[in-house]
């Protein structure tokens, strides 16, 4: 790519508004489903891990073996067995989500303080109280903490996703790349972090709704943390 | 009731006896203090009550029924469950947290309003405190909200663990003196662990001395246990001033006092003097219909025709029928006399004496 002449060029964003709304909204739907789908997948599994903890060495290994795989090398690799299509992006998605979330699964529950737990078992919680009841709203803020690191890091691999054809901002990106012109791809890595903060102040406020007890020193997670996330996906 | 019957723990993994061959009966409505050293076993007696844990051997019943017969869950619902860290719920407000258990067993929401409600008066709890979180509370404050939670379905038994052990001596000091007024109101059956000595004098009505390895010592209550030490460790552990501590248990009213050298104002003052000289005392009580007025002596008495127009001087040490010894012999001594006058709601019951407390002094050690 030669260096530009002009750094964006504002006529082109001007008539393309409709197709990068477009592609931020299919952006946004990809990110969602793999964040859903690997807090659906993490939950239980980070309990299991969090009651029977031999387990959880291994599967944290495991996690944190799929997490080291190149997106690109990933995608690559499913391609053959799924295609070009959203469920191979789903997949590579969903796999990098796990292994923050179910860490701080099991970090969230094994933060519920100890007293906590014995007294509400010696009222006569039963497991499935207690963790439903107590340990599990315990955990809330380190759960959603994850939530929201494992949200800013997929809006990032999202962009790369465009390589196997399922849009998103990459496909801005890409574009730009393709054709020698910047703004597209200016366009498309702005746009991706402004999705990225955006998400972590909604998902901020949602903690702070959903646990009012909490004290917001201990659960504060500042947007300058989240930001360099966003911008190394992109 | 609740029996233990030669109940044994051995956790896995470590050799010795946690709790070894250990019986215990705690009769309906009585404060039972569990008092022991570190290693005794005693928070592992009070956790196999629940079943927090559960026993290697032996039997543990409540009011005859085998605890290992009952759900755990049901069991723990029964009983009260109060614990030195407290354990409050760090997400529900001080109102949900007294009601914890009464939406555990399904109480309707307006029943537990009511119910906290009357719980946060019984505990002296500020109503503005009931929305509030633990967090924003005092010790004092969460210790109460912990027993408050613990009453809240009115369970039988109360099961307390350390209960003021996180706070300073003179919230302690509070705090068991709320206990045992509410204790005289509410009738449970208290089973109270404390490493405490005289936490356990004074909270409980018998005691029970544990030595390491969950072996019983001695359980009495605690004015035998200060008169008749059943071993070596006992004395050793209740310590120095045996005899104070056990006066400081006993009731004036529980001793013998002397009607003393006694006149009514209208009696003659030969009279008096003879009253005098039959006591071997130079001075009478002055007694109007059940009412004391005080004391003359020999000299005050010249002058005058009857005890009445000599103005009876009041007494300097007064104590009730329900102050103990103690109070009773620091009010004499501080007042450089050797009797004080015993007065319960201004009907004078008798004079206890220098000598009457000594007594009980020496029969206590």
């Amino acid at each position: 790519m030669t260096p530009p002449d002009v750094l964006v060029d504002w006529s082109w964003l001007g008539t393309h508004t409709s197709e990068i709304g477009h592609l931020a909204i299919q952006h946004v739907q990809l990110t969602v489903i793999a964040v859903v789908i690997g807090l659906a997948i993490s939950l239980p599994v980070g309990i299991a891990a969090y009651r029977h903890h031999r387990i959880y060495g291994p599967l944290s290994g495991f996690a944190g073996l799929l997490y080291t795989i190149p997106s690109l090398a990933l995608f690559a690799l499913l391609v053959p067995y799924t295609g070009l299509s959203t469920t191979t992006a789903e997949i590579g998605l969903v796999s990098y989500t796990l292994l923050i979330l179910i860490r701080n699964i099991v970090s969230g529950l094994e933060g519920v303080p100890s007293d906590v737990r014995e007294a509400a078992r010696g009222m006569g919680y039963s497991d499935r109280q207690l963790l439903w009841r107590v340990e599990i709203p315990l955990a809330l803020p380190v759960i959603i903490a994850g939530v929201r690191i494992a949200t800013v890091t997929t809006i990032g691999l999202v962009t790369v996703t465009a390589l196997i054809g399922q849009g998103g901002l990459g496909a801005l990106i890409l574009q730009g790349y393709r054709q020698d012109f910047p703004t597209p791809a200016y366009a498309g890595a702005v746009l991706s972090v402004v999705l990225a903060v955006l998400s972590d102040v909604v998902l901020l406020t949602i903690q702070r709704l959903l646990t009012p007890w909490a004290k917001p020193a201990e659960v504060r997670q500042s947007v300058e943390t989240v930001v360099p996330a966003a911008m190394a996906g992109a | 009731m609740i029996t233990l019957r030669n109940v044994s723990k051995q956790f896995p993994g470590s050799g010795g006896y946690a709790v070894r061959d250990f019986s215990l009966e705690i009769a309906e409505g009585e404060t039972v203090v569990l008092v022991g050293p570190s290693g005794s076993g005693k928070t592992t007696i009070l956790r196999m009550i629940n079943r927090l844990i559960e026993p290697t051997s032996g039997t543990i019943e409540v009011d005859g029924v085998d605890v290992m017969s009952i759900e755990p869950v049901e069991l723990r619902r029964r009983m009260g469950y109060v614990i030195q860290s407290i354990g409050l719920m760090p997400h529900r407000t001080v109102a949900q947290n007294i009601g914890m258990v009464c939406e555990l067993v399904g109480w309707p929401a307006e029943r537990i309003r009511a119910r906290v409600a009357e719980l946060a008066a019984m505990l002296e709890l500020d109503p503005e405190l009931l929305e509030r979180y633990p967090s924003e509370l005092s010790g004092g404050q969460r210790q109460r909200v912990g027993v408050a939670r613990a009453l809240g379905v009115d369970p039988p038994v109360m099961l307390m663990d350390e209960p003021f052990g996180a706070v300073d001596p003179i919230v302690r000091a509070r705090l068991q003196d709320q206990l045992l007024n509410l204790q005289s109101q509410i009738r449970k059956t208290i089973v109270l662990v404390t490493h405490d000595i005289d936490e356990a004098m004074k909270l409980g009505d018998r005691i029970a001395i544990i030595n390491r390895g969950g072996v019983l010592e001695q359980y009495a209550s605690p004015e035998e246990i200060l008169r008749a030490p059943a071993s070596p460790f006992v004395g050793d552990f209740i310590g120095a001033e045996r005899g104070l501590k056990r006066l400081a248990l006993m009731a004036v009213k529980s001793v013998d006092t002397e009607a003393g050298p006694l006149v009514n104002p209208e009696a003659e003052v030969p009279a008096a003097l003879e009253v005098m000289r039959s006591h071997g005392t130079d001075w009478v009580a002055v007694v109007d219909a059940g009412h004391l007025l005080g004391w003359v002596d020999a000299k005050g008495l010249s002058r005058h025709a009857t005890v009445g127009e000599a103005e009876p001087r009041p007494f300097s040490a007064v104590v009730s029928p329900t102050s103990s010894l103690r109070e009773a012999l620091d009010a004499i001594v501080i007042n450089k006399t050797h009797v004080a006058a015993v007065v319960d709601d201004g009907r004078y019951c008798g004079l206890l004496t220098l000598e009457r407390v000594a007594q009980e002094l020496t029969a206590a050690s």
